[in-house]
């Protein structure tokens, strides 16, 4: 039988939490609505919602963008899986203290420097324009290829950071108990070290999964069909911009679960509330 | 749970507002242009335009020849800034009368007020764009045409059958794409480019192996930008494409601009200035 002081608690508790839930809804209320009156009342708004906002044309496209959709998801599965792999090579080169391989490692500080520093939509181009043009024997001439390299390139660069950050983190006297209990350099970081940078880092690496999911639209520049690019298309035929934002939407439907995963991970702290 | 309510309350907010938007997108739809042609409508040099005084012109930058030279749309030489000036010279504003804007493709027909009279830029008329932005009566009727190097497969073919199985490159925006899917039939769909230099550099890459564009264009290509390709031939449904000035949707300027086109037609004027910029494109072998 809880006694009356709990009672009483638990009744303010409950008063506290109704009232928050109010504040919360009329002030959600007051800033969307603000928001929605704004725009709907604006005097471009009629125009506006019938070159980006038309429901037929949303209807007609959809179908089409979707399917070209499937490409940009296509190649974002490949190219996250060879940037987790190509990152973490990186990353173990820099980290490395062997003085036999300090080439290696001039080359990967060189490496993501440079793809780090080049805007992705012009690394796209250039290798997409220019690869082929090389005409070396055996190289890729076909786009969706070539840009999934481009993009493998830029974000392995940024990808090897987060993991180096990572590994760094894991405090030193892990490394020493490790070997202290007989495992070697390589076995130390295999089984004791990465396994707890890898678990730290992956809300980094996701969010930099979040860019690469949209950054798959630059694709488009070399040519291939990809939701972005059959949106244009459609959008040049009709005059009318609403295929668009059917893109716009799909790439939402892949961003947004990746988002609320990369909340789960960060705990707490990181959740819409 | 605890702090749940408030959260699925907002995003409610957001959904229904979303869909209101989507809802009541197509209601109304207004295509009401009547085109009072010429006389008291159209005071000469004295039209309502964006500018007291001034007749506004548009275009892309780069502007590519044959329609525009040098990149200057203001000199007058090339066939789309000759027609420009020869409308203006009917709507009573000399050259000195007539500024230059520029105007990328996408942005001529986004919603919102427009900082020109009319846009010039090999833009097909076409009813869907027509719901868009107002057009002109046409100036030139454009057939596509197809453009492979010299030493490929594709500069052999002698009828479009003979390019189905060809990978075909195109410029995004443009009607030649839809040209190209009706009339070739690919087998694969064509790829699409942001420019026509990008095209050209996929076609010297091996990545295309041919391009689809509008004769015009495809004459210049193969005369300065790659020598090394070939005009296969042309086509086009029917008598071609019209391309027309683009104007605002419901612009006040459309009857004028599209009388002053009849009447460069029936002068003649029209027929020479095509004559002198596009004169070529006659020359090419038609593809059935």
């Amino acid at each position: 039988m809880p006694s009356d002081r709990r009672l009483e608690r638990e009744a303010a508790k409950r008063r506290r939490h109704r009232r928050g839930q109010a504040i919360a809804a009329l002030s959600s209320l007051v800033v969307l609505g603000g928001l929605a009156t704004l725009i709907l009342t604006s005097p471009g708004w009629p125009e506006v919602r019938e070159t980006f906002f038309d429901w037929g044309v949303f209807k007609d496209s959809f179908p089409d963008v979707a399917k070209a959709f499937w490409l940009d998801v296509k190649i974002f599965v490949i190219a996250e899986l060879a940037i987790l792999l190509v990152g973490l090579v990186v990353a173990m080169v820099r980290i490395a203290r062997s003085p036999a391989i300090f080439p290696l490692r001039l080359l990967s500080v060189v490496y993501v420097d440079v793809f780090r520093g080049i805007p992705t939509i012009l690394l796209v181009f250039l290798i997409g324009f220019g690869v082929p043009a090389l005409r070396l024997q055996g190289s890729p001439t076909d786009p969706i290829v070539l840009g999934a390299i481009a993009l493998t390139l830029s974000y392995s660069a940024y990808v090897a950071e987060v993991y180096r950050a990572g590994i760094n983190s894991v405090h030193r006297g892990q490394r020493d108990a490790a070997l202290a209990v007989g495992l070697t350099e390589v076995q130390a970081l295999r089984h004791v070290i990465l396994p707890q940078a890898v678990r730290r880092v992956a809300p980094p690496l996701l969010n930099d999964f979040v860019a690469l999911q949209k950054d798959v639209a630059l694709i488009s520049i070399l040519g291939p069909l990809e939701a972005f690019r059959e949106a244009q298309i459609i959008e040049a035929q009709l005059f009318n911009f609403t295929p668009l934002v059917a893109a716009a939407l799909l790439y939402l439907a892949v961003t947004i679960p990746t988002a609320r995963i990369v909340d789960r991970l960060g705990g707490p702290e990181g959740a819409v509330r | 749970m605890r702090w749940g309510s408030p959260q699925k309350l907002s995003l409610t907010l957001l959904l229904l507002a979303a869909l209101y938007v989507l809802g009541c997108g197509s209601s109304d739809d207004s295509s009401s242009s009547t085109s009072a042609a010429g006389g008291a409508d159209c005071p000469k040099g004295k039209l309502a335009t964006e500018k007291q005084g001034v007749l506004t012109v548009a275009t892309d930058k780069p502007a590519y020849p044959p329609y525009f030279e040098d990149d200057d749309p203001t000199n007058g030489e090339g066939f789309e800034s000759a027609v420009a000036y020869a409308i203006a010279k009917q709507l009573g504003y000399p050259p000195a009368k007539v500024e230059w804007t520029v105007e990328s493709f996408n942005a001529s027909f986004a919603p919102g007020p427009k900082d020109f009279d009319f846009d010039v830029n090999q833009i097909t008329i076409t009813p869907p764009r027509e719901k868009a932005v107002d057009f002109s009566a046409p100036y030139y009727r454009a057939n596509q045409a197809v453009v492979a190097l010299k030493d490929s497969d594709a500069a052999k073919a002698r009828s479009l059958a003979d390019l189905q199985d060809a990978k075909l490159g195109v410029q995004i925006g443009t009607s030649s794409l839809e040209e190209a899917e009706a009339e070739i039939e690919p087998s694969s769909r064509p790829e699409v480019f942001n420019t026509s230099n990008d095209v050209v550099q996929a076609l010297k890459n091996g990545q295309i192996e041919a391009i689809v564009v509008d004769l015009p264009t495809a004459l210049y290509l193969t005369a300065v930008q790659v020598p090394e390709a070939t005009v296969v031939g042309q086509f086009g449904s029917g008598s071609g494409e019209a391309w027309g000035a683009l104007l605002e949707k419901d612009s006040k300027l459309t009857g004028c601009v599209s009388a002053a086109v009849e009447e460069l037609e029936s002068s003649g004027e029209l027929e020479k200035i095509t004559q002198r910029w596009m004169s070529q494109a006659a020359g090419a072998p038609e593809l059935h």
